[in-house]
């Protein structure tokens, strides 16, 4: 439908505008870049007056053609679960876009173009409904993102921008032999069609329901899939590239790194593993969900021993997105909604960190914890700001943190798939851990007296910096005081995929039971 | 009746009558050499028009095999659509080629007309491999195209490496032409036809093979797999394409190399099964075998040209060993051997031709004297110095790479598809693990424009036709990257009316 398809090409419409902009005129570039994207931000909202929350389905879909003989379709749909990523995406977008007014100081055209593009391709991902589709969005995303760590970052940006690319990429290849293979197997010999190929996810959600892969081959695409999105989740052992990429991206490059880039991983999770490998998913759930506990836990202790502050909040990431995975894992209504009322907290929250951090770094030009010290006299609004932030991370009742790690955990606890609370119990101490090295970094950055001389002189927010934080805050609160507003959302669309997981669970039991019947009476044949 | 099939045959007609009537022209007008220039590029664009023509007109009137006999050409030559669509592609690709040569020619050596009739006359070569029905007929094409290779690649007479290039180029190719020859001969033998669709019919339909005839088709498989610079045959190719002038190394590992792969699709393809389940075709030396060999050629290139590709310090040399590897893409077409292995063919073709001309055209615009400014750190902050060079050339290295929304991607998305369709799951994963070592090097090529800081020497480049061909072709790769139908639906319609 059409404000579908306007959130998704405003974008890039704004981008290849930008390209005919004269690169002298930073400001009017600037402010161009915002318009499209705030333009495109109010497009979005008014995306909640067509969507019916009631109807679990996609809905808003535009089919186009795109390759008929492979029967690949330029598809966008949006359901519960989507809407509110896509909502986030264009909220998070304009902030960063905002943000980087000041972050940014070099060849601005060439920013502006590339954030916007990565706006398009992250939209893209969120709204495509069909395999190849998606995997365009997916891998297009690396292009803007690889050039603005690699341009804008750090020092050690080369380094980080190519881990990064190299990491998504290999995931992604591999995603990619698995489409083909599923492909190729619904279009030829569940389908018939004429293609004897189809990508097309409504087509392959009915035809996979129906017609389950052996269980043989489905471990494997489970794997294919599930390798590309833990990579950009990052679940445990495949988080190495996450520090140094978000340490080493510039401001707006980690607000939009940890705001979208890094629930296209989770949301892939929900969307194509979940919904297309049932019976994978839940053989596979326990192991899953142990990899996030560990990530839950050792993001937390590897986090409190950073000296950097930006390093700590993206090692802080690995910990929050634990949850998130073990939230889609458990596989309840509670664990999926929290999955992802998550998805947006981590968002929101982690953004906001990040922001804070660019800009006391704006200021001092230093993100090393030894070097501050009693900021909290000097920017008192700052300090605000920051410890809404930080608190939210915590998961102190009442922001928005709290919510989603409560939901997650209570739906692992009670969940039949992953069958045991110790998953609950061992990662309930990563929110402790989160309290004691959130709370400590703030201590010694805010409090306490100005022990460096160059921290006497800060100047406190400006009104840009109110115009990126507060509404950020408003949502934090929002979302911590009535959540119900953003989880019905998504609940008609969660419940949908958890009955139908649970119906593939208790038929898999029944033939599971039903082979040791006949075993049994196999052995009894012979016995007489 | 002979009218009829004169429409068929009119672009190599008019192709060869082009190449012949070029030398002519320099020679009566020796001090004019924009008049061969001009020349060339509007014989091409002609030739283009009567493939284009045919091309409908083949999709309307197909000659069915078993009449060709009675034709003129006497079923020496086919009319397929197919043939028809790379008639276009050598024609695209030699006018990209010559629009970059002018200037090119111009700053170092001395532009000389025989220059572009040898390139129109290797187009001539390539199509008749493309339209050959016979061994001898598609030998001439093969030979035809390659001594215009090995002429072109020694082009810079005075370079050294030029020179050094052409030689080997042509011993080792005369060697290789031995192979074919004796394969072409030991077939003729056993099946008693120089007839490519009498003879593949025979072979597979025969219930004993002879010995001679699994000899005759290794030694064909051979002489094709160094033609196409496919493992373990592929030793020459870097070097040739260092030697040879950049912008015909471009064309070479282009035009040519569809060529060879067309003569693969020509020759090897009727021996292999087309559906899997049916074994019906392996009475004689199992079809399947045969489509094993190419499966276990077509990954070791793969591998090998993008390892070998990952210590190269020269762009150009880094490119050819890349090339290397893209033939063994190619090559998985053949090996799946269904229609989305032949569009695969067909469309990677096209999107190869426009990313390799164009990061070969962009290195010759670069370069000094055929050596110097060649390095990958030569490179270094080429954004800031040529913006537009440096855009365009991630483009082509992205497409290369195989990342969307460029053309290159589709192209590797269908063969990926179509090996996987005929059953080799294996090979797709191969072919992944070789792209996860390419994006390395040809990610290098970007970091070292985009990410470092421009070094002393001061690059520069005299605007020019060549920006024609980059404009064409980084264009064209983002067009059919992102609606990638029209040359699908084409190549797939002409393959539907490939005689078999």
């Amino acid at each position: 439908m059409f404000p579908l398809f306007i959130t998704l090409f405003l974008p890039l419409a704004g981008s290849l505008f930008l390209l005919l902009l004269n690169k002298d005129k930073p400001k009017l570039i600037k402010y161009t870049a915002l318009g499209f994207s705030f333009v495109t931000f109010v497009v979005s909202l008014f995306l909640l007056f067509f969507f019916n929350q009631n109807n679990p389905n996609f809905q808003l879909v535009f089919e186009a053609v795109w390759i008929p003989s492979i029967d690949a379709g330029f598809r966008l749909g949006i359901d519960g679960m989507s809407m509110l990523l896509l909502l986030l995406t264009t909220f998070i977008s304009t902030i960063t876009i905002l943000s980087s007014f000041g972050a940014i100081e070099k060849r601005e055209k060439e920013y502006y173009v590339m954030i916007l593009l990565l706006q398009f391709a992250m939209t893209g991902v969120f709204l495509a409904l069909d395999l190849l589709l998606f995997f365009v969005f997916w891998e297009l995303i690396l292009i803007p993102m690889y050039f603005i760590i690699g341009i804008w970052g750090g020092k050690e940006r080369i380094y980080a921008s190519v881990k990064f690319f190299i990491f998504t990429a290999v995931g992604s290849l591999f995603m990619l032999v698995a489409i083909v293979w599923l492909g190729y197997y619904t279009g030829t010999y569940i389908l018939h069609n004429s293609a004897g190929f189809t990508t097309n996810f409504f087509v392959l959600k009915t035809a996979l329901l129906n017609h389950p892969i052996p269980i043989e081959v489905q471990r494997w695409l489970f794997l294919a899939f599930a390798l590309s999105f833990c990579i950009k989740v990052p679940l445990f052992p495949f988080h190495t590239w996450l520090p140094d990429a978000h340490t080493e991206a510039p401001t707006p490059g980690s607000v939009v790194l940890a705001g979208v880039l890094l629930k296209m991983g989770t949301y892939g999770l929900v969307r194509f593993n979940l919904e297309l490998f049932p019976q994978a998913s839940i053989e596979f759930a326990p192991y899953i969900a142990v990899l996030a506990v560990i990530g839950i836990i050792y993001g937390a202790l590897v986090s409190m021993v950073q000296t950097d502050v930006k390093r700590l909040v993206a090692f802080s990431s690995v910990s929050h997105l634990g949850f998130v995975v073990l939230g889609i894992f458990s596989m309840t209504i509670e664990g999926l909604q929290g999955a992802i009322i998550q998805m947006v907290n981590h968002g929101l929250t982690t953004g906001m960190l990040f922001l804070c951090v660019g800009m006391i770094y704006e200021r001092r030009h230093t993100r090393d914890i030894a070097e501050f010290g009693g900021l909290a006299r000097v920017l008192p609004v700052f300090t605000v700001f920051f410890g809404i932030a930080m608190l939210g991370s915590v998961g102190l009742p009442g922001l928005n943190g709290f919510i989603g790690e409560y939901l997650t955990l209570f739906g692992a606890f009670r969940s039949q798939v992953l069958g045991s609370q110790w998953y609950t119990i061992v990662s309930a101490t990563g929110v402790i851990f989160a309290a004691v090295y959130l709370l400590w970094m703030f201590q010694r950055v805010m409090f306490g007296t100005i022990t460096n001389p160059k921290n006497e002189n800060l100047e406190d927010l400006n009104k840009r910096e109110w115009l990126t934080l507060i509404p950020i805050v408003v949502f934090i609160v929002w979302i911590g005081v009535y959540p119900n507003s953003f989880l019905k959302i998504s609940e008609n669309s969660t419940r949908a995929l958890v009955k139908k997981l649970e119906l593939v669970r208790t038929s898999n039991n029944k033939r599971i039971e039903m082979k040791d019947v006949k075993t049994e009476q196999r052995s009894v044949y012979k016995d007489k | 009746m002979m009218g009829y099939e004169l429409q068929f045959i009119l672009p190599i007609i008019l192709i060869s009558f082009f190449a012949t009537s070029a030398i002519v022209i320099d020679a009566i007008l020796l001090k004019n050499k924009s008049i061969g220039f001009y020349y060339s590029i509007i014989g091409l664009a002609i030739t283009i028009i009567a493939a284009v023509y045919s091309l409908y007109k083949t999709n309307m009137a197909l000659i069915p095999t078993h009449h060709s006999d009675k034709l003129i050409t006497k079923g020496m030559l086919i009319f397929s659509g197919y043939a028809a669509f790379f008639d276009i592609l050598f024609c695209v690709a030699g006018i990209l080629t010559i629009l970059a040569s002018k200037q090119y020619l111009k700053r170092d050596y001395k532009e000389i007309n025989e220059y572009y009739s040898l390139i129109l006359l290797s187009i001539a070569g390539m199509m008749i491999i493309g339209h050959s029905n016979n061994l001898l007929v598609l030998f001439i094409g093969i030979e035809l195209m390659s001594i215009s290779f090995y002429i072109l690649t020694g082009f810079f007479r005075t370079n050294a490496r030029s020179v050094e290039a052409a030689l080997k180029y042509f011993l080792l190719g005369a060697f290789a032409t031995g192979f074919l020859l004796y394969g072409m001969a030991l077939i003729y033998g056993a099946a008693g036809n120089l007839d490519i669709n009498k003879a593949t019919f025979f072979m597979t339909t025969i219930g004993k093979a002879p010995l001679i005839l699994s000899i005759g088709v290794g030694l064909l498989i051979i002489g094709l797999s160094f033609k196409v610079a496919a493992f373990p045959f592929h030793q020459w190719a870097p070097d040739v394409y260092h030697g040879a002038p950049t912008v015909i190394a471009g064309f070479m590992s282009t035009a040519g190399k569809a060529a060879a792969i067309l003569a693969m699709v020509i020759v090897i393809r009727p021996l292999i099964p087309q559906n899997i389940d049916k074994h019906e075709l392996n009475q004689i030396f199992n079809g399947d075998t045969i489509r094993l060999i190419i499966a276990i050629i077509s990954a070791a290139t793969m591998l090998v040209g993008n390892i070998s590709a990952l210590v190269q310090k020269n762009v150009k040399r880094m490119l050819a060993y890349s090339s290397v590897a893209h033939a063994g893409y190619l090559l998985m077409g053949i090996v799946a051997n269904n229609p989305k292995g032949w569009d695969g063919i067909a469309f990677y073709a096209v999107a190869y031709m426009f990313m390799q001309i164009g990061a070969f055209v962009i290195i010759s615009l670069l370069e000094r004297n055929n050596e110097a400014n060649q390095d990958i750190s030569d490179y270094a902050g080429l954004s800031k110095t040529h913006p537009i060079l440096a855009a365009t050339m991630g483009i082509f290295m992205f497409s290369l790479t195989g990342i969307p929304p460029f053309a290159g991607f589709i192209g590797k998305y269908y063969l990926f598809a179509s090996v996987i369709e005929s059953g080799y799951v294996w090979l797709a994963i191969v072919a992944v693990i070789a792209s996860i070592i390419s994006i390395y090097f040809y990610i290098g090529l970007v970091i070292s424009m985009y990410f470092k800081e421009p070094g002393e020497k001061l690059q520069e480049s005299e605007k020019g036709l060549s920006y024609i061909t980059l404009g064409i072709a980084s264009v064209a790769l983002i067009i059919f990257g992102v609606f990638p139908s029209f040359i699908l639906n084409l190549s797939h319609r002409c393959f539907n009316l490939f005689l078999f």
